[in-house]
């Protein structure tokens, strides 16, 4: 079967979740991995949203994190001071999605701003919960477009801190875990023994040298880089049947 | 004693030019209602507070209501960037703001520091991160007992904060379910309470469900009664969120004059929540009604001594 690039980046997100996590859930792409891992190799997966949702069940792809039929049917929904309180910082999560305007070589992401802080360019969202997020699981995960724009050698802007400064940096200032994977629409990006991004693995059809192309340092690539295995027939059903049958997110095969 | 008024009565006698206002809610429950009337009494200068900025926020940003944005996240839940906060912060348009930023469990310490008298709160968080370079309001601390180190939040305090609910008594005692946010710190760290509620119930209702109350009456100083109130945003259980005016938004925000022209049409020459809905239609109202799903009794038992 044919699929997009977005099938492609959710179907790999979903395989880097295992039945025993309990991950915080992004919206959008994220939504779809978690939900893909749960239906296939992850039943047991257990899923929170940061409105403070645990268990949602929605019917429907939701636009927002907050939607009502996230609490339609949940197990419980956490007021915000104890979902950050006894869930998040008390390291109770194991996996959570994070996003970013840029990413550079040791995984800090910037939603801030891109320039300077008090005279931006462009003024993003800001932090919501990902600072938290990316102190307090033990993985976290990025789905994004690769683009040299979107992956400079060092942020404008530290939000959410990856391996600041290596990994010993990240465990001088007390901070366990970390990135985890960063799922592009060309690679699998992993971070090596001083906390640098390094691709794992290239999608079928795409070259180094394009990798290279759209990164914003001299990218390493792992000694024996592999193939991404491609999604099977019954991921894409669960995506274009079930989750995504608008291709909202997705998009439909090419 | 009952607390019931209009909102023209609770914007006009609650909240003043230069106040700093919280307009709670996490998706859920946000009072577009009390944002607009505060847009036509054209207050000014106010320092508006909140972890998630939205659609109403930017609304009063493009009214030029604002002076200040406290916030931790500021964007269109699932759409996108909110064009009028971005052109007040990057352009000074259609006036300068002041930005005080933290993370939402930041935001969410400093209220709980204001709620519950504490002249700060400690959280792990900000680890790592070059927020606490831009945020006085935001400081390291080394634990008394070991040697391990937390962040500290100076509180917030709002002059006046918003909560909406699904239902309260004529006092303010009031029932929330579905996703809480921060409404019970933010409106506890408050000096004045505006409670708006869908409707009006008896005490004995609130009574029979003590575990669904999320605030009573004497921390509450305005109960209003305003059906739809929180429309394009949702009441669980009431109706459901209106995503296509959150996608639309995207559009007609990204336009100074259309920005206007919306203002006019929705807000200015509107008089109040009854004639929005009006305006808004039956169709509309009816689509974003939802099935009902009751949940099911629970026994709280009558116990005699």
């Amino acid at each position: 079967m044919t699929y997009s690039n977005n099938e492609l980046m959710v179907v790999t997100a979903a395989r880097e979740l295992t039945d025993d996590d309990s991950v915080l859930v992004g919206i959008g792409m994220p939504n779809l991995a978690c939900n893909v891992a749960k239906r296939t190799h992850a039943p047991g997966l257990r899923m929170m949203y940061e409105s403070g949702t645990i268990g949602s069940n929605p019917e429907s792809p939701p636009l927002s994190i907050g939607d009502p039929g996230l609490a339609s049917g949940a197990l419980s929904i956490e007021p915000m001071a104890n979902g950050f309180n006894y869930y998040l910082q008390a390291n109770r999560l194991d996996v959570g999605f994070l996003g970013g305007a840029q990413i550079d070589k040791y995984g800090n992401i910037n939603s801030t701003v891109i320039g300077d802080y008090d005279d931006p360019i462009v003024r993003l969202p800001g932090s919501g919960g990902a600072c938290e997020i990316a102190c307090h699981v033990d993985r976290t995960l990025v789905v994004t477009p690769h683009s040299e724009r979107r992956f400079p050698e060092e942020v404008d802007f530290i939000t959410s801190p990856g391996f600041v400064g290596g990994r010993e940096g990240r465990k001088e200032l007390g901070l366990e875990g970390g990135p985890e994977a960063i799922i592009t629409d060309l690679a699998v990006c992993r971070f090596d023994e001083h906390g640098e991004m390094y691709v794992d693995s290239l999608h079928p059809g795409t070259t180094r040298e394009e990798v290279r192309e759209k990164t914003g340092w001299d990218i390493d690539f792992a000694d024996d880089v592999q193939t991404t295995p491609e999604p099977t027939d019954e991921e894409l059903r669960i995506i274009r049947e079930d989750l995504d049958p608008d291709g909202q997110y997705t998009g439909q095969s090419e | 004693m009952t607390n019931v008024t209009t909102m023209t009565d609770a914007i006009s006698n609650g909240v003043s030019d230069g106040d700093k206002v919280y307009l709670a809610g996490f998706t859920h429950l946000i009072p577009f209602a009390a944002g607009h009337e505060m847009i036509r009494q054209e207050l000014r200068d106010l320092d508006l507070v909140r972890a998630t900025p939205d659609l109403i926020y930017d609304q009063l940003i493009a009214a030029g209501c604002a002076s200040k944005v406290t916030f931790s996240w500021a964007g269109n839940p699932g759409v996108g960037s909110l064009p009028a906060f971005r052109r007040a912060a990057e352009e000074g348009v259609p006036t300068e703001i002041e930005l005080e930023e933290y993370t939402h469990f930041g935001m969410i310490a400093a209220l709980q520091a204001g709620a519950s008298n504490l002249p700060f709160a400690p959280l792990r968080g900000f680890i790592g991160s070059d927020l606490p370079e831009h945020n006085e309001n935001i400081a390291r601390i080394e634990s008394p007992f070991d040697d391990d180190y937390v962040y500290a939040v100076a509180p917030i305090e709002p002059d006046v904060t918003v909560v909406r609910a699904q239902r309260a008594d004529e006092n303010g005692n009031a029932h929330l379910w579905g996703i809480q946010g921060e409404q019970k710190i933010a409106a506890l760290a408050a000096d004045t309470v505006i409670l708006t509620v869908e409707e009006l119930c008896s005490e004995e209702t609130i009574r029979s469900d003590p575990n669904r109350t999320m605030i009573t009456s004497d921390d509450v100083d305005y109960v209003v009664e305003d059906s739809y109130g929180s429309h394009p945003s949702y009441a669980q259980g009431y109706y459901g969120r209106d995503n296509e005016a959150y996608i639309e938004w995207a559009d007609i925000a990204s336009d100074v004059d259309r920005v206007e022209a919306w203002l006019d049409e929705w807000v200015y020459s509107v008089a109040d929540r009854r004639e929005y809905v009006r305006k808004l239609g039956v169709d509309q109202l009816l689509d974003l009604e939802p099935e009902s799903a009751y949940a099911t009794p629970v026994d709280m038992g009558r116990y005699r001594s």
